[in-house]
């Protein structure tokens, strides 16, 4: 065959994930605790931002790097919320998602054979992105008795010392751990002292829960981006974007963070692969940057009585869980004697609750289920009344 | 601070019952409930309602907004007035308001007729009431913050990354 796909395809199989949502869309009385997107919709003001610039024609190619009104937004945004000090003319790329940002990122610098340490449980898009890079996986597993937090025993036993890159993913998508700036501060130790460079994914930055964080240190969010501490800037790519936090998901923007060499050479795969993220999306993440930041306090608040829902109910319920303080997940062990996809594939069948194995995310997932809670309260309630149930039958 | 949120959480949906208030919250459902108490106490909170779309409904339910215009003398304010008019059972809302017109009163009745009726009947005929502007309600598309519509789907994947 003439199409025969790269070896580098072929190395990685469909996503662990994509079975789960077969059998899911099967029936129609399912209530999915599985999705990785927010329930609710985009703000108004930023939907009438996108249909406005559409009204208005604005539906050509803008600068290859993202708009510069946006790109400017974003620095002041970042400044303000995260410390984040990044110029808007050299500093920032604005892409088709962060998963555009991360997809490029791997390809500008990691060169075939080279390593990437991923802290694991990870979101399921890092693997694959360094295998199609040509790179190798170094995977550093992070451990319940830690509350998922990365170590750097972790990074020594596996071997990260010999990597190129550490990817990061805080607060984590699919175990809710966030790092403080306490967590950090060794990682980035070790960081310095092994010569690696980071790629931090911040996309739920925004969605940090912890009320007694001390990790202000000059941002008005709760989140600590590694990228500020001491020399972490010159070696780290922060990305972020407006999926979680902005419920845009559908709209496709997200932006890179980082030195301007290390933009400029994203930029240069970005600017033949993509030209320029969409216009109508950057529009409408420019309103969201300058005028929904009421919207997304409101949307963090009801997330956040939900996790405070979902932790409490998996306790009643017997199934232990570490306090997850971000993104909108939270990872409950399954009960003994259980094999973490054999739990979800029951629980699916006999009671129609969608939750995704944790074995999906990689090494230490094993054991758990990423449970979603950007899902109404409703639907929660009658979720968990289901597992109560099912995890009763069984025991 | 955590009475306001239990607020917030009743009028979100009175019927969460108090342990569901404490799990969201972090407090001890005896504190839920002491605030819910001392709410009620106080007059904060005056009662509990469902939301209803009567559109939904087969009986007939007719609602309308009325305008009220006022004259005032040395004898009679506007609190004497207000006081007069929320006696009447019709009457399901009544605020004094800025603007063109003095207060804004609903009123809901089983038939148009009825409606119509209890306005010039028992309203207009009130000495202080100059003109009255009724505004029948054909359709109602959010009440209470909540929306009426047929409500969306969740079109979101069932299961996503
Ligand atoms: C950790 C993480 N990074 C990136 C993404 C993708 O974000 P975007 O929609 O901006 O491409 C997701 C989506 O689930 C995610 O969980």
């Amino acid at each position: 065959m003439t199409l025969e796909p790269a070896d580098r395809v072929q190395a990685v199989g469909p996503s662990g994930i994509r079975r789960f949502f077969e059998i899911a869309e099967e029936r129609d009385d399912v209530i999915s605790l599985g999705v990785g997107e927010p329930d609710f919709s985009t703000p108004w003001a930023a939907r009438d931002a996108a249909i406005q610039s559409l009204e208005h024609g604005r539906t050509s190619y803008t600068a290859n790097r993202g708009m510069r009104e946006l790109r400017e937004a974003i620095s002041t945004y970042v400044a303000d919320r995260f410390a984040l000090e990044y110029g808007a003319d050299e500093e920032i790329l604005v892409t088709a998602g962060a998963s555009e940002a991360v997809d490029l990122a791997f390809r500008a610098f990691v060169d075939p054979g080279e390593k990437v340490a991923i802290a694991q449980p990870s979101y399921i898009s890092y693997e694959p992105g360094v295998i199609f890079a040509g790179g190798e996986v170094v995977p550093v597993p992070t451990d319940e008795a830690d509350d998922f937090r990365l170590t750097v025993d972790a990074l020594e036993d596996a071997g990260a010392a010999d990597a190129e890159l550490l990817v990061l993913c805080y607060p984590n998508n699919p175990t809710g751990a966030v790092m403080s700036r306490a967590d950090l501060e060794p990682i980035a130790e070790f960081v310095r002292d092994n010569d690696l460079a980071v790629l931090s994914d911040e996309i739920y930055a925004e969605l940090t829960f912890d009320d007694d964080f001390d990790s202000n240190h000059g941002g008005s969010a709760k989140h600590t981006s590694i990228a500020t501490l001491p020399s972490m800037r010159e070696r780290t790519i922060v990305f972020n974007g407006f999926s979680k936090a902005h419920a845009m998901t559908g709209l496709r923007l997200g932006y890179a963070l980082g030195p301007a060499e290390a933009i400029a050479a994203m930029n240069r795969i970005h600017q033949y692969g993509m030209l320029s993220a969409p216009t109508t999306a950057q529009y409408a993440a420019l309103e969201a940057l300058d005028s929904c930041a009421d919207d997304v306090a409101t949307m963090v608040s009801q997330y956040d009585r939900r996790r405070r829902f979902v932790l409490s109910r998996f306790r009643e319920i017997g199934m232990p869980c570490f306090e997850a303080k971000g993104a909108f997940y939270v990872f409950p062990e399954v009960p003994d004697g259980w094999m973490a996809n054999e739990f979800a594939e029951e629980l699916l069948h006999e009671e129609g609750v969608a939750v995704v194995p944790g074995d999906v995310f990689g090494v230490g997932g094993e054991g758990h289920l990423r449970v979603s809670y950007a899902t109404g309260l409703e639907e929660l309630r009658e979720a968990l009344a289901r597992i109560e149930r099912f995890v009763a039958e069984h025991a | 601070m955590s009475e306001r949120e239990v607020l917030e959480l009743l009028r979100e949906n009175a019927r969460y019952d108090t342990a569901d208030i404490a799990r969201m919250t972090d407090l001890e459902e005896s504190e839920v409930e002491a605030a819910i108490e001392a709410l009620e106490a106080v007059g904060v909170i005056r009662g509990y309602q469902p939301v209803v779309d009567w559109d939904r409904l087969e009986d007939e339910r007719v609602r309308a907004e009325v305008e009220l215009n006022v004259t005032l003398d040395r004898e009679t304010g506007y609190d004497d007035i207000a006081e007069r008019l929320a006696r009447f059972p019709q009457v399901t809302a009544l605020r004094l308001v800025s603007g063109d017109y003095d207060f804004d009163m609903e009123v809901e009745g089983d038939s148009i007729r009825e409606v119509s009726q209890f306005i010039s009947e028992k309203v207009a005929p009130v000495p202080e009431i100059t003109q009255t502007v009724t505004h029948y309600i054909m359709t109602s598309y959010k009440e209470q913050g909540i929306e009426l519509g047929d409500g969306e789907d969740d079109d979101r994947l069932s299961v996503s990354p």
